[in-house]
């Protein structure tokens, strides 16, 4: 395979970044050096995540925002966005049938637009496992903004609230009852909330139940605000951002918005909101926040990966083969083989 | 280590609205582990080269119902030309006369295939397009 430059991607080369992004999906050894190459030129585009359960209508949505955005800029110069839209690989084949395009032919032949379809291939949060990755070289290739659409969600793909400055959930009418809306789970991760085809009848209940959860979460003290998962999980030395969220009077309230993705009713409202967000985070250094907090957890991973990686070459095969099969026949337990393996 | 899977882009060009044969086919290399990206119906050669580009496929499948083929295959073979990707296989499939069949391998279409083709040659000719020393 011919080598890719990272100065031409970056010059707006769209084959050269097509193979790039191919080349770190399939991990091949030049991946690593063409986001070494990137990485510095990275931390500009808004990464924005569009989550939900199958058909509620994602892709059509990042259709109407992406369009949206791109032809009423008025008199600036449009931004240019990268779609990254994520399909899930079938467990028996390994196979996948990415479909997401289907949906945004209106943003064909516009060149400010590259949309990149991707198979989940056995990750489980609701991205692929080098969708980051991805992020990082559109990022680097100079897009402003990042739409990441994930796989068909329900109630624990989120790792998108990790990756992503913005994540807008979006709900269909009559997808169950206002128990499931007090659940765990990817509604919390909602900076926006969309409640797609508000042209059914049951659009307006579905908004007013999700209306009564945010409200009861916001008397609770956990308003799902950008940076609240920052204070929980990081690692204490995370003093700027803690004494931010002491200082911090205003705290950002999750718009639910009806939307009818099909003919585009409602977007404008939702595009403004997509920059309120934006603006917000930055005014409250919690744009800041969510990179540190982003980077610290893709180094985790990597690590993660790495130290895997490293333990598969260093182990003995037979003997691992003898100890599962210890394991197998009930004499050993997982944790006592750990010993052994490790 | 690389992890390899083969890409390969479903495209309907034309105005015909038939697209049973496309999901078949999308959904048996899928069914071989291949990421098959399915386009929808009427596309432009244009949008189906950018489509090819964006997503860096090794294969584009066109599936023509319409009788348009001796202008449409043309048509994009010369524009996935013009974004350099003379790389990528193209294979057709629907309803072409017999006699249309060698013009349309003349202008680069490794295969041709009409109704009633196993699904099972399609997925092993395009791994042998892909990678001819496999074979």
């Amino acid at each position: 395979m011919p080598s890719i430059d990272p100065e031409a991607i970056r010059q707006g080369d769209r084959l050269a970044l097509s193979r790039a992004l191919t080349a770190v999906e399939n991990n091949t050894p030049q991946s690593k050096d063409l986001q070494a190459a990137l990485f510095p030129h990275t931390g500009k585009a808004h990464l924005v995540g569009v989550t939900g359960a199958p058909g509620s209508g994602k892709s059509t949505l990042v259709n109407q925002i992406a369009k949206f955005l791109r032809e009423s800029s008025g008199s600036e110069i449009p931004p240019k966005i990268a779609i990254i839209a994520v399909d899930p690989t079938s467990p028996f084949s390994g196979g996948a049938l990415l479909g997401d395009r289907i949906r945004m032919r209106d943003l064909a032949g516009d060149k400010g637009i590259f949309i990149r379809s991707m198979a989940s291939r056995g990750a489980l949060g609701g991205l692929a496992h080098s969708t980051a990755a991805f992020a990082t070289l559109l990022d680097g290739a100079g897009f402003d903004m990042i739409i990441i659409e994930t796989v068909g969600a329900g109630q624990a793909e989120v790792d998108i609230a990790r990756l992503a400055h913005t994540v807008i959930v979006v709900e269909a009418p009559g997808m169950g009852d206002d128990i499931q809306a007090i659940k765990a789970g990817i509604l919390e991760i909602a900076d926006i909330m969309v409640v797609n085809k508000a042209d059914k009848p049951e659009a307006e209940n579905t908004a007013r139940a999700l209306k009564v959860m945010l409200q009861m979460a916001n008397s609770g003290g956990s308003m799902p605000i950008a940076g609240k998962h920052l204070r929980r999980t990081s690692r204490g030395k995370d003093g700027p951002v803690k004494q931010e969220q002491e200082e911090k009077k205003e705290t950002w309230e999750t718009p639910i918005r009806l939307v009818t993705a099909m003919d585009g009713k409602g977007i404008e409202t939702l595009v403004a909101d997509i920059h309120r967000h934006r603006e917000y985070l930055e005014n409250y250094d919690l744009w800041k926040a969510k990179e540190i907090y982003r980077l610290e957890k893709d180094l985790e991973a990597l690590i993660k990966d790495k130290l895997m990686e490293n333990w598969q070459e260093s182990i003995d095969e037979s003997r691992y083969k003898k100890v599962l099969s210890d394991i197998i026949d009930r004499k050993r337990s997982p944790i006592e083989a750990l010993d052994l393996l490790l | 280590m690389t992890d390899r899977k083969i890409r390969v882009l479903i495209a309907k060009p034309g105005l015909d609205g038939h697209d049973r044969g496309a999901k078949v086919i999308a959904r048996a290399l899928r069914d071989a582990g291949m990421e098959v990206i399915y386009t929808g119906l009427r596309q432009t050669p244009s949008m189906i080269a950018e489509a090819a580009l964006q997503e860096d496929v090794d294969v584009v499948g066109l599936s023509i119902l319409s009788g348009a083929h001796n202008a449409l295959v043309p048509a994009v073979l010369n524009k996935l030309h013009e974004n350099s990707l003379d790389s990528i296989k193209v294979f057709v499939g629907g309803i072409i006369p017999e006699d249309d069949i060698p013009n349309l391998k003349e202008s680069g279409v490794y295969a041709v295939y009409g109704p009633g083709t196993d699904t099972q040659t399609v997925v092993r000719e395009i791994e042998t397009a892909v990678n001819p020393e496999r074979d």
